[in-house]
């Protein structure tokens, strides 16, 4: 993935070119570019609203933008799990799993073997006789992922596959996402967790349809503006707007200090982005209209 | 408690379809259903066959009304044109006494005219007696030889049966079906099986062919019962019938799909398709004869497939009435299978086609612009 312009010619890459979506008055997706590469894992991130499952839908194929282009496989090779699980809950684990293969023409001794060796990794292996919908939601979610890679597919779009489960299972999901990517996949995940973002290889930061920022996690943090300080309260007034609390302790960012100025703190991924979305509310709403 | 009270008033309020079916609804029912419900027989198709045929009709007054006389045809004539459902009585005029024949599968209309012939029968017994004390003196009108056909003991299980399979056939076909799709919505996976490398021919014959197939299998259990445990006759061709079911099938089917096309939840599907079905119980003539029912209602008949369906059950079953003598019905229903499946398969295709947001700019270009890459197979393809 690569910022707007970026973009080389080699290689075989899934993405979107200046996209933009509206949802009546709302634009969801304002002039985005997008580029996730094979056997790569690219985590999009954003608050609420901020256009990822729009995104993530427009690249699986079940949303048409209002305008930009849209490269992703044929539907044979691409595998989507939406913001649900997306698996039947009155048909149990190994039928579920039996209708996707057959839709997307897996042979059938094939579709056993790599059903079998997925559920088996996913701690779901004693469970194929049981129906979707008397799993818990982590099992679902592993369910709903091994579903949509289980024909081992080109472009792999997971929207917020981790939301909701449990730490074991989240590893578990993690190993499957590094699965598809090692087996060439481009895998694109929607997350509102960015510990979990600094583990995809690439990063695209949303807010309000647009893109803030993209790249690797180190290059986010590394082009991060001003400086971060920590804080033991929030301070009033203006001040205020710009900083936040993060593990019980305040954070400030002032934009205008150099890197090196006393108090100054190393920002990670997380502290990266919040100041990408602080920027871009002082951009829209300057000092003094509005107070954070 | 009042919390709740303006909870669910709020929610009702946003909730348009169900505020409609509350309100507007019960008025609407009760006005169309008020005209629809009645038994009472006003008019009783007649015809007249024999060398006094000319004479019946100058005397037969209401109800009956002679739509027809043949002075040169017989009994043959006569029971051909019950048959055909061109008639619910016939005279057939000739040496003895007149025979009435009365198509016993019109169950009112046959107990009406029944009724009507005793009280002229009996009016003629006291004016004869009024004359005489013989009734049957030379000169006096001789009394009819009444026959009912197709029902003789005017059983009505064997009416309803015919017409129940149709009202099973309802439900599987526009209940069920309206479900089908509408769960996947709610359960979230209709959009799997948009982005699926799957035609959308595929998945809506994918939905319907099992329904399609239990209802046939309901189809035959309700016909099988209904001539092994209610003695119902089916004395037309299986054929036939199995046809006619074939396409109010299609109806029904397709009916479930636009249904459940349109529909945001189970919820609001059950309330469709219940509004869609009762109309088909209470003005098809399953219930109430159509020839009762207030002329201003009675064209809402003639556009439910139930209406047809009930004419081939009823012909086929009771009055063994071939394919050539059906066709109208039979064209009528291909007509309401060819609109409902159309509309239904095109909504569904719309419904399983990426979602284009309204309003966007240049949207309908955009669209187009939805592209794979260069070498890759281009999703109708796949």
């Amino acid at each position: 993935m690569t910022a707007p312009g970026a973009a080389g010619s080699a290689g075989e890459w899934w993405g979107t070119e200046d996209v933009c979506v509206r949802f009546g008055g709302t634009l969801a997706l304002d002039h985005v570019w997008f580029r996730a590469e094979p056997g790569r894992v690219s985590a999009v991130v954003g608050g609420d609203g901020a256009g990822r499952t729009t995104l993530l839908r427009c690249l699986a194929g079940a949303l048409a933008p209002g305008s930009g282009r849209v490269r992703r496989p044929a539907p044979l090779a691409t595998g989507y799990l939406s913001a649900g699980s997306g698996v039947y809950p009155d048909l149990s684990v190994t039928e579920n799993l039996a209708f996707r293969a057959t839709a997307y023409q897996i042979p059938p001794e094939q579709a056993r073997e790599r059903s079998g060796e997925l559920l088996a990794r996913a701690g779901l292996d004693r469970v194929g006789d049981r129906l979707a919908g008397q799993l818990s939601g982590g099992m679902r979610q592993k369910l709903g992922v091994i579903a949509a890679m289980l024909h081992r597919p080109d472009l792999l779009v997971l929207d917020e596959p981790t939301t909701g489960v449990d730490p074991v299972s989240r590893a578990d999901l993690w190993w499957l996402i590094a699965r598809a990517a090692a087996g060439g996949a481009a895998v694109v995940l929607a997350t509102s967790y960015l510990d979990e973002a600094e583990r995809a290889q690439d990063v695209l930061v949303l807010d309000a349809g647009a893109v803030l920022a993209s790249g690797t996690a180190e290059q986010i943090v590394a082009a991060m503006p001003g400086t971060l300080t920590v804080a033991g309260e929030r301070p009033a007034g203006e001040a205020g707007r710009c900083a936040w609390r993060r593990e019980g302790r305040g954070r400030g960012w002032d934009p205008a200090a150099a890197p090196d100025s006393t108090g100054a703190v190393a920002p990670d991924l997380q502290d990266a982005v919040t100041v990408a979305i602080l920027a871009r509310e002082l951009a829209l709403a300057p000092a003094g209209e509005e107070s954070r | 408690m009042w919390a709740m009270i303006v909870k669910e008033f709020r929610q009702l309020r946003r909730d348009r379809r169900t505020l409609a079916m509350m309100i507007v609804m019960p008025v609407v029912l009760l006005i169309v259903f008020g005209y629809a419900a009645s038994f009472d027989v006003t008019t009783i198709p007649t015809v007249a066959a024999g060398p006094e045929a000319g004479q019946v009709a100058h005397l037969a007054g209401e109800p009956f009304h002679v739509v027809d006389t043949q002075p040169s045809q017989g009994r043959d004539w006569a029971e051909q044109q019950l048959r055909d459902g061109n008639a619910a009585v016939a005279v057939v005029t000739g040496s003895g006494r007149p025979q009435v024949l009365i198509d016993g599968s019109q169950l009112f209309t046959a107990k009406a005219a029944i009724a009507e012939l005793s009280a002229a029968a009996a009016k003629a017994a006291v004016k004869g007696a009024a004359a005489g004390g013989q009734a049957s003196r030379p000169g006096s009108q001789p009394q009819p030889v009444v026959t009912v056909l197709y029902n003789p003991d005017l059983n009505t299980s064997d009416i309803m049966i015919p017409g129940l399979a149709g009202v099973v056939l309802v439900f599987v076909g526009t209940i069920i079906t309206s479900l089908g799709v509408v769960r996947e919505r709610q359960s979230g996976t209709l959009e799997q099986l948009a982005v699926m490398p799957l035609k959308p021919r595929d998945v809506f014959l994918g939905k319907i062919v099992p329904y399609f197939a239990v209802a046939a299998l309901d189809l035959a259990i309700v016909v099988g019962v209904g001539v092994g445990l209610f003695g119902v006759p089916f004395r037309g061709s299986l054929a036939v019938f199995a046809l006619g079911a074939l396409l109010f099938l299609f109806v029904t089917l397709g009916i479930g799909v636009l249904i459940s096309s349109v529909s945001e939840n189970q919820g609001q599907a059950i309330q469709l398709a219940f509004m869609v079905t009762l109309p088909q119980v209470l003005l098809s003539g399953l219930i109430f004869p159509l020839s009762s029912i207030a002329v201003g209602v009675r064209w809402i008949s003639y556009l439910l497939p139930l209406t047809y369906f009930n004419e081939i059950s009823r012909g086929v079953m009771l009055r063994a009435e071939p394919l050539s003598s059906l066709w109208q019905p039979f064209v009528f229903l291909a007509l309401l299978g060819a609109i409902v499946f159309t509309l239904a398969s095109l909504r569904f295709r719309a419904f399983l086609a990426p979602a284009a947001p309204r309003g966007g700019a240049g949207s309908a270009r955009g669209a187009q612009k939805v592209t794979s890459a260069a070498g890759a197979p281009s999703r109708s393809a796949g």
